[in-house]
């Protein structure tokens, strides 16, 4: 079971007299828990989503976030003792993606030309072989490419990495129909010319592949219509039911969690988590909007 | 499996292209070019008595004509100095012409190409090779199929004794003159070795037929010409690389391409050029095409100093068309200069250009291009799209496509979009586990897939490879 540690987190955007944005963020997310962070506009959510994940736009100026590790988290992957504990803001975005990390964007990139299952299987093998390197200090040199014609310009190389074109395809076809996707997706290239919907279904199905332990998905729920949604819920449901990810997720209404039901909800107002509780948070907010919880908040202070 | 095939497994792609050879060689022209030196290579040669006029007269026009200088944003060409160059060495090797086994030639020789990988290639995927090193073609084979089939495939100076009544017919006369352009007259005086290749009416060759060029010796120039004639109905596909070990001292590639696309007949001529960066490589390369013929230029620049290079169409006969695919890669002190030009002198000709570059670390890529449609090439078509991608502020990339349209009736559309990677789409490739390197590899692979999606499937992965190798290790 793997936790996600936020402790005291401060952070500002990276330029000269950089706005300050985040001012004490303390948050901790477990494996196959569900947790909801809602807040107004301009409050931090987004910004906190993307300094887990390793966003260069932004310095941290206090604060620690850790990843701690146990046994069961890469399946039968034994990790070494001195390898549990990780300090996320000391690594690559790459590296905490390999330890388990996943961001659903809220808007995600359009990469023209990269197909989807080069895309898919690309990070998959980066994020195993990068995982293996960090774990057990095995800088595992690929053997030489053999000369010869064995790339396939809309499948990558065909025998570079653990998992092959075969075994892959199967992998992907599994988490498709589990998402209710059509196999045309695959040989389209990375979000281009996707509907802002099919976009968050992408991103949920990007987070089934590379299977992570904690899944922070941003806005998921906007600009998704009412079928759509519902698969979208339905995928972030199988994500911790079956895959045991811990999810974070990032939202401003309450409709979403009427179908991924939160464990916890917890409620930024500028920059900081200042109150928490369980589902029905949210359908208090939903009835009485932040300003009862900015009222509540700074009144007790 | 062999102990050569063990040794190029060893190879890695890099060492591939930087060895290099001690220069042994059988004979080595003076520095520079006189009237002199292009008589002794002629009679070294053994040339016939028109070539060897051929020759002086281009060397007139060559010394007449000044060095371009004033094209906007041209590679500077101040350090080419035609008299610091050695314009001709003769390989030693026995055989005059080229030998039609690998094992026939030096083992230093033999080497260079085996780890070039083109024997293998030749096994594989190819209808013939000829390999050129130096200034003369020391290896030539086709399969005795195509032979049977009137195909033919030899090198440029056996064709001046073999098929004189052709060569002397086409060779710098109607396609590429050596008035041309300054380098086109040089190629002229001092050209040596180069591919003729010939195919009969509707005789098809299925595999490609490839030449490899291999500079090895420090401070030469290679001027090799190449003069493909198909005939009516007639379809092959030709392949160039082209590659040196790195210099202190320039090098120069200046060749000549002349193309004649009979009726209906299909050409596709691909280059993919690996220059060393100390080499200038100034072509020229020209087709002419007749009615209802098809010409399609390929085009990988990704090595040399500087690059000037503008592949160009004259469609002649109605219904004549042509395909152009260009993709430069320019590093650290490079500057690509690359383009296409295409002439619609003919009712219902039809053009197509796609341009794709890259530059990074201060390299500077161009397009320069020309469409030009004649008063009366009524219900004719051009489509013309060039896209740039930088990797950082330093690099530069320019757009120059000229169009002159004097006939009413056509169809012209142009696109063109200049942009720099962008580091939101970096971070979200980073986020799901490729490091920067490779996401930044996978978004040029992006970036020119359009293009590679349409190559034949070996070229596509020659390109492929030469652009991750320009991208390893120099990013970040």
């Amino acid at each position: 079971m793997a936790t996600l540690e936020i402790k005291n987190l401060h952070a500002r955007v990276a330029e000269e007299d950089g706005e300050q944005i985040l001012r004490g963020v303390d948050l901790e997310v477990k494996s196959g828990e569900i947790h909801a962070l809602m807040g107004p506009n301009g409050s931090g959510k987004s910004t906190t989503s993307k300094i887990i994940a390793g966003h260069p736009a932004y310095e941290v100026t206090d604060g620690e976030i850790l990843l701690h590790l146990e046994d069961d988290d890469f399946g039968d992957l034994e990790i070494p003792d001195d390898a549990r504990t990780w300090n996320l803001l000391e690594l690559e975005p790459n590296e905490r993606a390999a330890l388990g990390i996943f961001l659903g964007f809220q808007y995600p990139a359009e990469i023209e030309g990269v197909t989807m299952t080069n895309f898919l299987r690309t990070a998959l093998n980066a994020k195993i072989d990068e995982r293996e390197e960090l774990l057990f200090g095995e800088d595992d040199e690929e053997e030489e490419e053999e000369a010869g014609y064995d790339t396939s310009p809309m499948e990558g190389n065909v025998d570079d990495g653990e998992v092959g074109v075969a075994e892959f395809q199967k992998l992907l076809k599994e988490k498709m129909d589990l998402l209710d996707m059509d196999e045309k997706f695959m040989q389209r290239y990375l979000n281009a010319g996707f509907s802002g919907g099919e976009k968050k279904q992408n991103e949920v199905l990007q987070a089934a592949i590379l299977e992570p332990s904690i899944a922070v998905l941003d806005e998921i729920d906007s600009g998704l219509d009412i079928d759509r949604l519902q698969d979208v819920s339905k995928g972030i449901n199988a994500l911790r039911d079956e895959q045991g990810t811990g999810i974070l997720q990032i939202t401003h209404y309450q409709r979403i969690l009427e179908y991924v039901e939160p464990d916890h909800v917890h409620i930024m107002l500028d920059g900081k988590v200042v109150k928490s509780g369980d589902a029905s948070l949210a359908s208090d907010l939903e009835d009485k909007g932040y300003d009862w919880v900015r009222e509540e908040v700074y009144e007790a202070a | 499996m062999s102990s050569d095939q063990d040794h190029l497994k060893e190879t890695d792609t890099e060492a591939r292209f930087e060895f290099k050879k001690e220069q042994k060689a059988a004979f080595v022209a003076e520095k520079g070019l006189t009237e002199e030196t292009i008589r002794v290579i002629s009679e070294d040669k053994d040339e016939p008595e028109w070539m060897l006029e051929r020759r002086l007269r281009a060397l007139k026009q060559y010394q007449k004509m000044p060095m371009p200088t004033d094209w906007p944003g041209q590679p500077d060409l101040s350090e080419v100095n035609v008299d610091e160059i050695v314009p001709y060495i003769r390989p030693d090797v026995e055989v005059r012409g080229g030998v039609d086994d690998w094992r026939d030639l030096p083992d230093d020789i033999k080497d260079t190409f085996d780890k070039l990988g083109i024997p293998e290639a030749e096994k594989n995927a190819l209808s013939g090779v000829g390999a050129q090193y130096e200034s003369e073609v020391v290896y030539q084979n086709m399969q005795e199929r195509w032979e049977e089939k009137g195909v033919v495939f030899m090198n440029m100076d056996q064709a001046v004794q073999e098929h004189e009544d052709i060569v002397k017919e086409y060779f710098m006369t109607k396609c590429v003159p050596p008035s041309d352009n300054k380098f086109a007259a040089l190629h002229g005086a001092i050209w040596s070795g180069g591919s003729f290749v010939y195919v009969p009416e509707d005789v098809t060759v299925e595999m490609p037929v490839q030449a490899y060029f291999r500079m090895n010796s420090e401070g030469m120039g290679q001027f090799e010409h190449t003069l493909i004639v198909a005939e009516k109905g007639s379809e092959v596909h030709y392949i160039e690389g082209c590659s040196a070990p790195k210099y202190s001292a320039f090098n120069l590639h200046s060749g000549g391409v002349e193309v004649f696309v009979g009726e209906d007949a299909h050409v596709q001529y691909s280059t993919v050029q690996n220059w060393s960066k100390n080499t200038y490589n100034l072509n020229t390369k020209r087709a002419i095409v007749e009615k209802g013929g098809r010409m399609e230029w390929i085009s990988g620049s990704m090595g040399s100093k500087a690059t000037m290079l503008y592949p160009a169409s004259i469609l002649k006969g109605r219904g004549a068309s042509d395909n152009h695919i260009t993709i430069a890669f320019a590093g650290e002190g490079q500057n690509i200069d690359t383009g296409a030009k295409v002439y619609h002198n003919a009712p219902e000709t039809k053009s197509t250009i796609e341009s794709k570059s890259i530059s990074k670390d201060g390299g500077r890529t161009n397009y320069r291009g020309l469409v030009h449609i004649a008063n009366g090439a009524k219900n004719s078509s051009t489509a013309v799209e060039c896209d740039a991608l930088m990797f950082d502020n330093e690099s530069t990339s320019d757009t120059m496509p000229y169009m002159e349209i004097n006939e009413s009736t056509v169809d012209v559309a142009h696109e063109a979009t200049v942009g720099k990677i962008g580091d939101e789409d970096i971070f979200y490739l980073q986020s799901r586990g490729l490091d920067d390197d490779d996401a930044k590899q996978m978004i040029v692979s992006g970036f020119i897939e359009p293009i590679t999606e349409e190559l034949p499937i070996e070229y596509a992965v020659e390109l492929n490879r030469l652009v991750e190798l320009e991208m390893e290790g120099s990013l970040g």
